[in-house]
């Protein structure tokens, strides 16, 4: 259970719809039950990781690694790879909790296709976990891609009056910008086989590698990823696609889509676009465009929010408003500013996602979501508008509730770097609370004017129930968001080590590995921190082994060290792989491990010539 | 040179020519065992077919494993035949495998079809069978007179049955057009070969190449060279429909049987490839630095011209035509990457590109050959509305041929993109691999017009659709080609490796180019 529960929290979901096929379709209740109980499951199988990676969080590196580099097709050099550090396990985590949430809240909202419904969303998930655990670019490619799939169909099979137009626009868009990334990921996976001969797609290599690539190359590679995950953020000017497919997606697609799948462009930008090219990151003018991007995206999308007169075309561009202060964040490029960052998006996929569905509930029982169709809700709803105004509030970022824990972190990180940037984003937070409390006022308070409206029915258990894990999240982390930040911290804190190695204090404010257990379960943190130990770090380089461990590094090895640690790296696949071919899963396990060992003896001798 | 030129027909010749002496005498067979069937046993013809093409199939095994067993034991393989004219080297083989399973998927979808349009004779197994020997010739052929012959004897039976619906008017004229578009290019061609001949004295794409090194070296542009190069150019473009020499390929499409429509896109379409690749990359290889701009120029026309096309059809199969031009597009760019001797990543690319696609595309015919029903013509894009309703597992595995052909991975077609684009990136062609994948974005448009259609607009008709064994069997083969080649590439990735002669490390085809 240990050693694969990477791969049964990403599969699990998969079962459930390889299930649902063999179901009659006419079932329609045993379809939902079904579809239920794995989206539970799905959840309950991520559960373990909780106390599991809270004893690991201060490991430096990927976690809970399985499947080796490679095996997956040697002849190109992918491989199945899976592991998580900090940040992703909070991705997962949210995933996981939203997926349940969103197939138990379209129980109602969706009756016809019902079984397609379901084996598409479960497939979704699988896609979206997949993007965060994936060790091996490859693998991660083939994710991010086949995810579009299922998200189309439900956009396009289940969505409003626009559905059509609304699905093609998003696949075409999300495509175009991985196209490139697609190329940027070859051209790394070409330059590493320049300067070490071996072709690999597996990730710590390319951290290794990519950030030797110079000049203009870099420039343009940097670019052509950022269009990848910029679109999927989306940013400013790139976000047009997703007010449309917001708007036609069916709720629980809005949840989804809001919640899991933009997180996916900005954990591009942090797991690969800022390690593959720390010196772009940094380079004044590259990093001021994105910050430029990241302000306008906040401010435009709140003033655009505030004209909304559809409720959640309103949530939606909230969302790009919102997504403004995730990418601010990243390229604050301090680890205030990275660990805001990505404490926001789970914030915003709390919030967000609680938004959809509330606009769907309402949706449901009336079937218009024009703003001036409502007044006076609160009172034939009460539960539902208390519920609303405490998600309203998480979401504009007010104290105790986790919006205003992450905006904050971020402002902060932002103004240390530079103060003109975190005043351009404040304007952002009081506009939130602008277009939500104004939203509120016009939807819950005064008369009820709409004859319509009069009989509202209120929240259901079933709905309350899909609120309840929500709301109960935006508190934990509104009054008490200390093991977040320090899940993160060791993530962040290599991450900006990798990008500006000379950032001051962060070996002071990271006990690593120093205080780490001796006896780890995990093979491969073990070796990291033998790796640790074994190089003489120079000047101010991070104290941990890190994802992007060798980056960190890449101060002391040069070219021909590369070279040696990836012939280590081959030595070592080679002899596992006449060794392993009948070993069970704790032989590949270690053995996978392993390489990064010898290769670190290699390293070690070629730093002590 | 092995046989001696005093015996004209040795027993390697036997032997190396052994697949198509089978789907000859197969095809013989058919015509006479036609005439003594009844009309209700006609599918004896089918299956017969069927049988000559697992002989020949068993055949080129048996070269296969001799060729396997040769170089296990270090000896050399006995691959030239004909006094060098037939060269049945790894290269052939894997086209061999390729042509017969392309037909052979091409028969199952066309048992039933063939019933429904009550045009169910003989000769249309026998035509197939001889095309599958003129492809062979193509892709074996080391002699311009050879690949000359098996480029007629392709043609002249796809000519054929694209007019094989006789009381159709739509084939009639796809034939006729066909017809004439194909001799042109033809006499093209076999002018720009005989003017090689006339430069070189010889008919031996080896021996072309080594007189042509010598021309180059002394008058590196001489206009006869050139000229010769255009015309041969010309004539091996039209075959394959590339942009500007692709009018013919919509209408011949549009009016051909379907399961025809799917064959030519397949396998004629690879047998094209497989002569082009011989004489450019044999033959003509010491005029590369001529033909590659060439190409560009014609590969960019091809995608601009194929997708756009593609974008406004209202006819399934012409949509698929046009699409199948923009591949085209995308499989010359591999050959402008590579030449086979630094980087030989692009000619692998084209080589998956064609295995993928003969899976995906025919799936993707097979899909529109079941639309075909009594009264029912079925290749507009109304005919596939609601298929979903009617039979929703061919609509699924439709939906998962359309984003194999999109190239959305884990599906097969993405591999062949791929092969594409990472020659391109390596041998660092970036502005072309950028416009590449540009067009694969506009490819995905109208292929999701055919899934939104199938998949979320009502039926426009209440007619069914039933699915014949033959053609479930057709669909589950494309369909585990389509999902397995995706999913585990690794074993077709090393079977065109070693198809190409290339090994672990190495960038040279050194086993195939001598």
């Amino acid at each position: 259970m240990y050693n694969h529960i990477l791969s049964i929290v990403l599969f699990t979901p998969l079962v459930g719809a390889a299930l649902l096929l063999l179901v009659p379709k006419e079932n329609k209740d045993a379809i939902r039950w079904i579809a239920n109980i794995f989206g539970f499951l799905g959840f309950a199988v991520s559960l373990p990781l909780v106390p599991w990676f809270w004893a690991a969080k201060e490991r430096a590196g990927f976690q809970f690694v399985e499947g080796a580099p490679n095996n997956w097709i040697p002849t190109i050099g992918a491989g199945y790879v899976l592991g998580i550090d900090g940040i992703s396990f909070l991705l997962i985590m949210l995933t996981t909790v939203l997926g349940a949430i969103s197939i138990l809240s379209s129980w109602n909202a969706i009756q016809d296709r019902v079984k397609e419904y379901y084996i598409w969303f479960l497939a979704l998930q699988t896609g979206m976990l997949g993007v965060f655990m994936a060790n091996d670019m490859f693998l991660f490619f083939v994710f991010w891609e086949a995810m579009l799939v299922p998200m189309y169909l439900l956009i396009g099979i289940w969505g409003g009056p626009r559905k059509l137009y609304a699905a093609i626009k998003f696949f075409l868009y999300t495509l175009f910008g991985s196209v490139l990334m697609l190329l940027g990921i070859l051209f790394l996976y070409f330059h590493h086989h320049t300067l070490t001969g071996v072709y690999t797609f597996y990730l710590p290599d390319l951290y290794a590698t990519a950030p030797k690539i110079g000049g203009h190359a870099a420039i343009w590679l940097f670019f052509a990823f950022f269009l990848g995950f910029a679109i999927k953020v989306p940013m400013f000017p790139f976000h047009t696609w997703l007010p449309d497919a917001h708007v036609e997606a069916p709720t629980a697609g809005s949840v989804i889509l809001a919640g899991v799948l933009l997180k996916m462009g900005t954990y591009g930008l942090i797991r690969f676009s800022l390690p593959f090219f720390p010196a772009v990151a940094m380079t004044p003018w590259v990093r001021q465009f994105m910050i430029v991007l990241s302000l306008i995206g906040i401010i435009y999308g709140a003033l655009v929010s505030l004209m909304q007169k559809d409720m959640k075309k309103l949530v939606a561009y909230s969302s790009v408003s919102h997504l403004g202060f995730c990418t601010l964040g990243i390229f604050a490029l301090s680890p205030l500013g990275l660990s805001g960052s990505v404490l926001q998006q789970i914030n915003h996929g709390i919030s967000t996602g609680a938004l959809f569905l509330i606009v769907g509930i309402l949706y449901e029982r009336r079937h218009t979501r024009e703003i001036n169709e409502y007044g006076g809700i609160s009172n034939v709803m009460p539960l539902y508008a208390t519920i609303t105004l405490i998600m309203f509030m998480s979401s504009m970022g007010l104290p105790l509730l986790n919006g205003f824990v992450g905006e904050f972190t971020i402002l902060q990180g932002t103004f240390m770097e530079n103060k003109v940037w975190a005043a351009w984003a404040v304007p952002g937070v009081i506009l939130a609370a602008a277009y939500l409390l104004w939203l509120y006022q016009r939807v819950f308070f005064g008369p009820v004017n709409n004859p319509k409206n009069e009989k509202l029915l209120d929240l259901s258990g079933r709905e309350l129930a899909t609120f309840v894990p929500l709301i109960a999240l935006a508190f934990w982390i509104g009054l008490y968001p200390k093991p977040f930040f320090q899940i993160l911290s060791t993530p962040v804190n290599n991450l900006v080590a990798t990008v500006r190695p000379d950032y001051p204090g962060l070996n002071a404010n990271k006990p690593v590995v120093a205080t780490q257990p001796a006896a780890t379960p995990q093979p491969v943190t073990t070796s990291l921190k033998t790796q640790e130990s074994v190089i003489p770090t120079e000047g101010v380089s991070p104290s941990g082994g890190t994802c992007c461990a060798s980056v960190a590094h890449t101060s002391s090895p040069d070219k021909q060290v590369l070279r040696l640690r990836a012939r280590a790296t081959r030595e070592v696949r080679e002899s596992q792989k006449q060794a392993g071919r009948s070993a069970q899963d704790d032989t590949v396990r270690i053995s996978a491990a392993t390489p990064t060992n010898s290769a670190n003896a290699q390293l070690a001798l070629a730093n002590a010539k | 040179m092995t046989t001696s030129l005093t015996q004209y027909f040795s027993s390697t010749d036997y032997l190396l020519s052994l697949p198509m002496l089978l789907l000859t005498l197969f095809a013989l067979g058919i015509l006479l065992i036609d005439l003594l069937l009844p009309a209700q046993w006609k599918r004896i013809n089918a299956i017969t077919a069927l049988m000559g093409l697992a002989f020949s199939a068993a055949a080129v095994g048996k070269l296969h494993w001799a060729y396997h067993v040769a170089q296990q034991k270090g000896l050399g393989f006995v691959d030239t035949g004909f006094m060098g004219t037939l060269l049945v080297d790894p290269f052939a083989l894997y086209f061999f495998y390729l042509f017969l399973a392309g037909a052979a998927i091409a028969v199952l979808m066309s048992m039933r079809y063939l019933e429904i349009e009550q045009e169910n004779h003989g000769e249309f197994y026998a035509l197939l069978l001889f095309s599958v020997v003129g492809m062979m010739c193509m892709a074996a052929g080391y002699d311009i007179v050879l690949l000359f012959i098996g480029l007629e004897l392709m043609a002249i039976s796809t000519y054929v049955l694209v007019g094989f619906l006789r009381r159709d008017k739509r084939s009639n004229e796809a034939a006729l057009k066909y017809l004439l578009l194909g001799a042109f290019s033809s006499g093209i061609f076999a002018y720009g070969l005989s003017l090689f001949y006339g430069l070189t004295g010889t008919t031996n794409l080896g021996k072309i190449a080594a007189g042509l090194q010598q021309i180059i070296a002394t008058r590196p542009t001489d206009p006869v060279v050139i000229f010769a190069l255009l015309a041969t150019t010309t004539g091996l473009l039209f075959k394959i429909a590339a942009v500007p020499f692709h009018q013919w390929a919509p209408d011949a499409y549009e009016g051909a049987p379907t399961s025809i429509t799917g064959f030519m896109s397949v396998a004629v379409k690879a047998a094209g490839w497989a002569m082009l690749l011989r004489i450019f990359l044999f033959g003509l290889y010491p005029l590369r630095s001529m033909y590659v701009p060439l190409l560009i120029f014609v590969s960019i026309a091809t995608m601009t011209g194929g997708n756009l096309a593609a974008i406004t059809q209202t006819n399934l199969k012409r949509l698929l035509a046009y699409s199948s031009i923009a591949h085209v597009g995308y499989m010359l760019l591999g050959l402008i990457a590579s030449d086979g001797q630094t980087n030989s990543t692009g000619i692998m690319a084209i080589l998956i590109y064609l295995l993928v696609y003969t899976f995906m595309n025919l799936g993707a015919f097979a899909v529109i050959t079941s639309l075909r029903r009594r009264n029912i013509i079925g290749d507009e894009i109304d005919d596939i509305a609601g298929l979903y309703f009617k039979a929703p597992t061919e609509a699924i595995l439709m939906l998962v041929f359309l984003l194999s052909l999109a190239g959305i991975p884990p599906l097969a077609g993405f591999w062949g993109k791929y092969f594409i684009f990472l020659s391109l990136i390596q041998t660092g062609h970036y502005a072309l691999a950028s416009i590449a994948v540009l067009y694969a974005v506009i490819g995905l448009y109208y292929y999701m017009r055919i899934a939104n259609a199938m998949l979320i607009r009502q039926p426009v008709e209440a007619e069914p659709v039933r699915i014949s064994p033959s053609m479930t069997l057709a669909l589950t083969v494309t369909a585990i080609g389509t999902i397995g080649i995706g999913l585990f590439p690794n074993f077709f990735i090393n079977a065109v490796n070693w198809s190409l002669g290339i090994t672990q490390g190495s960038h040279h085809m050194a086993a195939l180019l001598r």
